[in-house]
């Protein structure tokens, strides 16, 4: 638990261009980090229109796609992140990690 | 001022009924396929290559973009959604292509999208726009006029919103027209359906069929142009290999009967048999069927026929599907023909195969290939029976028929042996195959007077005056030769030793009137 409390948590979200998909979805990760991980998280946001090159790279082919880099191991989380729970679990964020 | 007699161009092709435009065409390149297609896959547009497991969909994609970006200046992406980039290169290099060269030279692109629902966490509305940017970066990074989607209905199995891919993939395809690239999207094939996910309710302009079947233990591929919107096709299934030169469907083109006739005469190496043809014996060109039952000759005949081709200085290539070429060299020199000297100077090329260890399209493909490459001016095929335990007659006909046609195309003189059973059904038993043939000749071993003679007769001789008599067909240490059968004054004959005495006899009482006298 003290391990987990020190994590950082490096999160990247692909997107492409401001769709309403990608703009609800930067909003709900905001939401469930700021709830359950507040402090201990940083989010990037890849925009493919912008590097179109990266979708190749890391493998993105569906739009929203949240990768979890830190810790590991890598996960990915497709689509808007409606479901709280389902990213919660997707991410492998405990609710003792949120209780902190 | 002189006056430049210039020759007008050819009218441009007649359009279409509706006024349209006739449809522009990608070569594949792929031997065969541009034939059926007349040209090449619908440019521009997707085309949806669907087959089961196995059946090569792959490896024609993967030949379609290599040799676009070889031999017609266009590079190529391949998506794919099932082998990996090590997987694709190491299976096309067993077609003798060099995938990380033509990457590194910027002409080919290969990419590996993974998609795995186990390592997927799904939460909300999604859509596919990453992979079109990823297809279209890379097609714009190295120009590519040619796109392979494999198997692209992955994306169903990785992916659980089927609403949301459906809708996607009618968008993709659209979109790939816009880009203006051709493309060949492949599906799996399922039960009764022709992809598992309906691609083609998607790409409804070009849909070509892979299928593989196993048969008496020898696996058999088929290519069918199930649909080709504004082009005319022939939706025949045709035979396809895959070897180490890529993929070949059959060249066939028209089966028609286009080729000139030749009127130049050759040798059938026999020179009794040269004058039952009017002296002259086959024209170039004709095929020819020597049928009968075992032992009687048939591969005697194929070896002068051969022979005679090799001292005229022309090649020939000999098909063996009974014996091997040491078997047949042997036997043959104790006819006195001695084919060795040939082999060596590579006039002759003996060609062994057992029928079993293709399927009937491997062979017909491979001889036609051997034929392509060498470019014999004589073939022998002994004998085209054995092909029948690879296929049923219908289709071994079907095959004879198009090997014909391009043998005639290139005025080959083809020599085929018919093993046929005994019992006098000899005409009946070839009368499939016979009918393909310009020649035909039966050689029998009569029993008569307590000993086997062999005789040969014409059958038929298209557009040649030939002889309609029975000759006696003598071999001994100097090879075949043909011999009169006496008549008698009743109609009946006599040959062998009978023949040999009533010579004999008739020479000795030459002076006397005839004794045989009608029997009442």
């Amino acid at each position: 638990m003290k391990n987990s409390a020190r994590r950082t948590w490096r999160l990247r979200l692909y997107v492409a261009g401001q769709t309403p998909k990608s703009i609800t979805a930067l909003a709900n990760l905001q939401r469930l980090c700021d709830g359950h991980l507040a402090g201990r998280y940083r989010i990037e946001v890849v925009d493919l229109v912008q590097q179109p090159h990266l979708a190749r790279r890391d493998d993105i082919v569906v739009v929203p796609t949240l990768v979890r880099q830190l810790p590991p191991p890598i996960r990915k989380i497709i689509g808007d992140l409606s479901n709280v729970e389902r990213v919660l679990v997707g991410l492998d964020v405990s609710p003792r990690d949120g209780a902190e | 001022m002189t006056m430049s007699v210039r020759r007008r161009k050819p009218a441009p092709p007649k359009r279409a009924g509706n006024g349209r435009q006739p449809l522009a065409k990608a070569p594949t390149g792929i031997v065969g396929l541009d034939e059926i297609t007349n040209g090449g896959l619908p440019r521009g547009r997707p085309t949806l290559v669907c087959g089961g497991a196995g059946c090569g969909k792959t490896l024609l994609a993967m030949e379609f973009l290599v040799r676009g970006a070889l031999e017609y200046g266009e590079p190529g992406v391949f998506m794919s959604f099932e082998e990996t980039i090590d997987d694709l290169v190491e299976n096309a290099r067993s077609l003798g292509f060099d995938l990380q060269r033509l990457s590194a030279r910027r002409r080919l692109l290969l990419d590996y999208v993974r998609l795995e629902r186990s390592e997927l966490t799904e939460t909300g509305a999604y859509d596919l726009e990453g992979l079109f940017i990823r297809l279209g970066h890379a097609i714009d990074s190295i120009g590519a006029k040619r796109v392979v989607l494999d198997t692209i209905e992955l994306l169903f199995s990785g992916l659980s919103d089927r609403f949301v891919v459906r809708a996607e993939l009618a968008r993709l395809f659209r979109w790939l027209k816009t880009k203006g690239v051709t493309a060949i999207v492949t599906g799996e094939r399922e039960a009764e359906h022709l992809t598992r996910h309906g691609l083609e309710e998607y790409i409804s302009d070009c849909v070509i069929v892979l299928d593989q079947r196993v048969r008496e233990q020898s696996a058999t591929r088929r290519l069918r142009i199930l649909k080709y919107r504004g082009s005319a096709h022939g939706g025949n299934e045709m035979p396809f290999l895959i070897d180490d030169r890529g993929v070949s469907v059959l060249p066939i083109t028209s089966l028609g009967l286009s080729h000139e006739a030749s009127t130049a005469h050759l040798s059938t190496g026999v020179a009794g048999l040269d004058e039952m043809f009017g002296k002259q014996g086959y024209f170039r060109g004709n095929s020819v069927l020597v049928s009968g039952t075992a032992g009687t000759g048939k591969s005697s005949l194929a070896a002068h026929f051969a022979a005679a081709a090799c001292r005229r200085g022309e090649r020939c290539l000999y098909f063996a599907f009974e014996e091997s070429p040491s078997q047949i060299t042997r036997n043959m020199r104790s006819i006195g023909i001695d084919l060795a000297p040939w082999m060596r100077r590579d006039l002759l090329r003996i060609h062994a195969r057992r029928p079993t260890a293709l399927g009937l399209e491997g062979h017909l493909v491979a001889m036609h290939r051997l034929i392509e490459d060498w470019g014999p001016r004589v073939v022998v095929v002994d004998p085209v029976t054995n092909m029948i335990a690879v296929g049923s007659e219908t289709e071994v006909k079907a095959m004879l028929a198009r090997l014909i046609d391009f043998m005639k195309r290139r005025q080959i003189t083809a020599l085929f042996t018919s093993l046929t059973e005994g019992g006098g059904a000899a005409e009946r038993t070839d009368l499939g195959v016979s009918s393909l043939m310009d020649v035909w000749m039966l050689v029998g071993n009569p029993e008569a007077n307590g000993e086997r003679n062999r005789t040969i007769q014409i059958v038929k001789a298209r557009g040649m005056a030939h002889s309609n008599q029975v000759r006696e067909f003598v071999m001994s240490d100097h090879g075949v030769t043909l011999v009169d059968i006496s008549r008698r004054a009743d109609g009946s004959v006599a040959i062998g030793s009978a023949r040999g005495a009533e010579q004999r006899h008739a020479l000795a009482s030459r002076a006397q009137p005839s004794r045989s006298h009608r029997a009442k």
